[in-house]
C-alpha cells in the first residue's frame, strides 16, 4: 500500500467499465479502496478457498454495485491480464476442491470471519470520507506498528488463531464435533479480536469525539439563542433610546442582572437544576430589588447569607424590605441601595434580619409627616401584624438604615 | 486613611480586555483631587505576559482579572506568589460567583472588587491593600459569613483558630456586608479604625488559610486553586 490513500479523495465504489477481465469489480474495489488491483484479486481467490466465499462475495457485488457512469479507457498489459487471468483460475479451481472436500473446519473458521466482515462492510458504508480515511492508517499503524506491545499483541492473537485451527486438526480428541465446532470458533474470535484491539479501541473513541462535538455544539447554539433573546434586543433598545440616560441605565442594569442571573444564579448555566429555589427567602428578596431597579432605574445590590423556604411571616417580610427599598429609591436621591439580609438558626429557632441602607440624604424620623404613609403602614403594619420589629436610623445628611427582624420556630413550620 | 505617600504607588493591570484596562489606567491615573497618585507602570493581557511583567517591574500592586483565557487570576497568582511573595494582589471581576471570588482570595488575592466599583473607591483599595490591609465588597463579606456560619449539620471545626470567627469578626463582616465603610464600622462598634482593619486581616487570613468544607468546595468548583 502507498501513502497516497491519505491524500486523494476516495472514490466512490462502483465496477469498472473498461480495463476489467469479468466484471470489473476487483478493479473498482481497487479503485476505492485506493490500492493495487493485484491484491484485491488475491484476496478473492484466498476468500474462494473458505468455501467459495470469495466466489459468492464477488457474485454479490457483481449484482449489487452499480457500474460506473462515464467511460474512461485503462490501458491493461498483457502480463496484468495474463496474472489476473491465473488468478481468477486459482479462485474457481480452489472453490471447487474446497466445495469437493466438504471441509468443515475452514467452515468454522470462515463463519464468524464473515460475519465480522460484514459488520466491517456495514460501518464502512455509513462512515465518511474523513472516518475512513482515519480508520485505513489506524488499520495499517494500528496492526503492524506500535512496538513492543504490538508484537505481543500479534503474537497473543496469532497463537490464538492458530490453537482455533489447531484443535481441528487434532480430530483424534475424544470430542464431539460440535465442541470441536465451538473452540475453535471461540478462539478465532479472540484471536482476530486481539489482533484488532487498536482499530477497535480508534472506533470507540471515535464515536466518542462524536458524541461530545455534538454536545458542544448544541450548547453552543443554546447559548446563541440566549445571547440573542436578551443581549442583542437590549442592545438594540439601548440604540434606540440613547438620548434618555436614564432608561439607557435602567436597560443596562436591568440586562446585567439578567445575564448574571443566567450565568451565576442558582438555577445558573452550568448548574444542576435546583428544585422550589422560588420559593425560598433569597430568592424572593432578589427578585425584589430586581423590580425596585426596574421600576426607579438605580441600583440595588443585595447580600444574603443564609436561605429558608418563604412562609407567611417571611413573605411579610419580603414585602417590607421591598417597601423599604423604594422609599430609599424615592426619597434618598441615591444612586445605589445596599441590602443585607441574614438567615440565624439557633436550634428551632431562629431570626431573619434584614438591613435596608443608603447614603441619601436622610431625614428626621420624628418629623415625617402623618400623611406619609409608606414607612408606616407597608413596613411597620405588615411587620406587626407578622410579629417583626422595625428599627429605623436615619440621619439627616448622612442616609437611612431600616432594620427588619422576624423570628421564626421550626415547629410551625413542618411540611 | 493612610499616610500621603512621597513616591506614587506602582501599579500594574492585568486583564485580558485592552478597552477594560484603558479606562482603568485612565481612571487610576487621573485620581481624585487630594489623593495620593497612583502610578500604572505596565499592564498585560494575558497570563504569561502578567507573570513575565511582574517579575520584569516588581509593582507593588497588581490589579487582577479573575476571568482570562488560560488559568485566568488564579494562575498569575500560583506562578507569581512563588517568586515574589511581596507583591500585593488585588482581584476585580464581573462575576459575582462565590467560587470566583473565595478562589482568588483563598489564591493570595488581598482583596476582591467588582468592576462596576468607581474610581474614588478603586483608588483606595489599592491603598488600602498595599499597606496591608484587606479588602472585603460587601458580596464577599457575605460570601466569607456564609462559609464560615454555624448550620445544622456542618461538620465540626478541625482547627478552631482558623475555622472559627469570632464574635467581634462576625460583627466587622456583617457590618461590611450591609455597605458600612471602616470609619462606620469603628463608630458602630465602638472600636479604632486600626482595630477595624486588624479584624478584617484576620478574616482574610482565615479565609484563606481554613480548610472549612464551603470554602475549599466553593475553591475547587472551577478548579482555579
Amino acid at each position: 500500500m502507498t501513502s497516497s490513500v491519505e491524500t486523494r479523495d476516495r472514490s466512490p465504489l462502483v465496477r469498472r467499465r473498461s480495463g476489467r477481465l469479468v466484471a470489473g469489480v476487483a478493479g473498482g474495489v481497487a479503485d476505492h479502496l485506493g490500492i493495487d488491483v493485484l491484491w484485491v484479486r488475491a484476496a478473492f481467490v484466498l476468500l474462494a478457498a473458505a468455501n467459495g466465499a470469495g466466489v459468492l462475495a464477488y457474485g454479490l457485488l457483481w449484482v449489487f454495485v452499480r457500474q460506473e457512469a462515464s467511460d474512461v479507457t485503462r490501458e491493461v498489459s498483457a502480463k496484468e491480464r495474463q496474472q489476473a487471468m491465473g488468478l481468477a483460475a486459482l479462485g474457481v479451481g480452489i472453490a471447487l476442491v474446497g466445495a469437493a472436500l466438504q471441509n468443515q473446519v475452514i467452515g468454522w473458521v470462515v463463519g464468524p470471519l464473515g460475519v465480522a466482515a460484514i459488520g466491517a462492510a456495514v460501518v464502512w458504508r455509513e462512515a465518511d470520507e474523513a472516518q475512513r480515511r482515519r480508520w485505513t492508517t489506524g488499520a495499517r499503524t494500528g496492526i503492524l506498528g506500535g512496538g513492543r506491545t504490538a508484537v505481543l499483541r500479534i503474537v497473543a492473537g496469532g497463537i490464538f488463531v492458530a490453537a482455533g485451527i489447531t484443535v481441528f486438526l487434532l480430530g483424534n480428541l475424544n470430542l464431539g464435533q460440535i465442541q470441536f465446532g465451538v473452540l475453535a470458533v471461540l478462539a478465532t474470535i479472540v484471536g482476530v479480536g486481539v489482533l484488532t484491539v487498536p482499530w477497535w479501541v480508534r472506533l470507540a473513541r471515535d464515536f466518542g469525539e462524536e458524541r461530545r462535538e455534538r454536545i458542544v455544539t448544541e450548547e453552543r447554539a443554546e447559548i446563541a439563542a440566549h445571547l440573542h433573546d436578551s443581549v442583542l434586543q437590549t442592545l438594540a433598545l439601548i440604540q434606540k433610546q440613547s438620548t434618555d440616560p436614564r432608561e439607557v441605565q435602567r436597560l443596562a442594569r436591568g440586562q446585567e442582572r439578567e445575564l448574571r442571573h443566567w450565568l451565576y444564579g442558582p438555577r445558573g448555566y452550568g448548574r444542576g437544576a435546583d428544585p422550589a429555589i422560588d420559593e425560598s427567602l433569597s430568592s424572593a428578596l432578589q427578585t425584589a430589588a430586581a423590580e425596585v431597579e426596574d421600576t426607579y432605574a438605580i441600583t440595588v445590590n443585595p447580600v444574603i447569607v443564609g436561605d429558608r423556604t418563604l412562609d407567611d411571616s417571611l413573605r411579610a417580610l419580603v414585602l417590607a424590605s421591598r417597601e423599604a427599598m423604594v422609599n430609599a429609591a424615592k426619597h434618598a436621591g441615591v444612586e445605589e441601595v445596599s441590602v443585607y439580609a441574614e438567615v440565624e438558626e439557633a436550634g428551632a429557632d431562629g431570626e431573619v434580619n434584614v438591613f435596608v441602607k443608603d447614603r441619601g440624604k436622610g431625614f428626621d424620623p420624628d418629623a415625617v409627616p402623618d400623611d406619609r404613609h409608606g414607612l408606616a403602614d407597608s413596613v411597620r403594619g405588615r411587620m406587626d401584624r407578622h410579629g417583626g420589629t422595625v428599627r429605623l436610623r436615619s440621619t439627616p445628611g448622612e442616609g437611612t438604615e431600616v432594620h427588619l427582624a422576624m423570628t421564626f420556630s421550626d415547629e410551625e413550620q413542618k411540611p | 486613611m493612610t499616610e500621603p505617600e512621597t513616591t506614587p504607588i506602582t501599579v500594574f493591570l492585568v486583564d485580558d480586555h485592552g478597552l477594560f484596562r484603558a479606562g482603568v489606567r485612565a481612571e487610576l491615573e487621573r485620581g481624585a483631587a487630594g489623593d495620593p497618585p497612583l502610578e500604572i507602570v505596565g499592564e498585560a493581557g494575558s497570563v504569561d505576559e502578567a507573570v513575565a511583567g511582574i517579575a520584569h517591574l516588581e509593582p507593588e500592586v497588581v490589579l487582577l482579572d479573575v476571568h482570562m483565557p488560560d488559568g485566568g487570576g488564579a494562575a498569575v497568582l500560583a506562578r507569581v506568589r512563588k517568586e515574589q511573595p511581596d507583591v500585593v494582589f488585588l482581584a476585580l471581576s464581573v462575576s459575582d460567583a462565590a467560587e470566583d471570588v473565595i478562589a482568588v482570595i483563598r489564591g493570595g488575592a488581598r482583596g476582591y472588587v467588582t468592576k462596576t466599583i468607581s474610581a474614588r473607591e478603586l483608588g483606595d483599595a489599592v491603598r488600602r491593600v498595599k499597606v496591608g490591609d484587606a479588602v472585603f465588597s460587601p458580596r464577599l463579606a457575605g460570601f466569607v459569613l456564609d462559609a464560615f456560619s454555624d448550620r445544622p449539620g456542618a461538620a465540626p471545626a478541625v482547627d478552631p483558630e482558623l475555622d472559627l470567627l469570632t464574635k467581634r469578626e462576625r460583627d466587622v463582616l456583617r457590618l461590611l456586608a450591609r455597605g458600612y465603610a471602616y470609619k462606620e464600622i469603628a463608630g458602630e462598634l465602638f472600636i479604632s479604625v486600626k482595630t477595624v482593619e486588624t479584624h478584617v486581616s484576620s478574616v482574610l487570613r482565615k479565609t484563606q488559610l481554613s480548610n472549612r468544607y464551603e470554602l475549599s468546595r466553593w475553591a475547587s468548583d472551577r478548579r482555579l486553586v
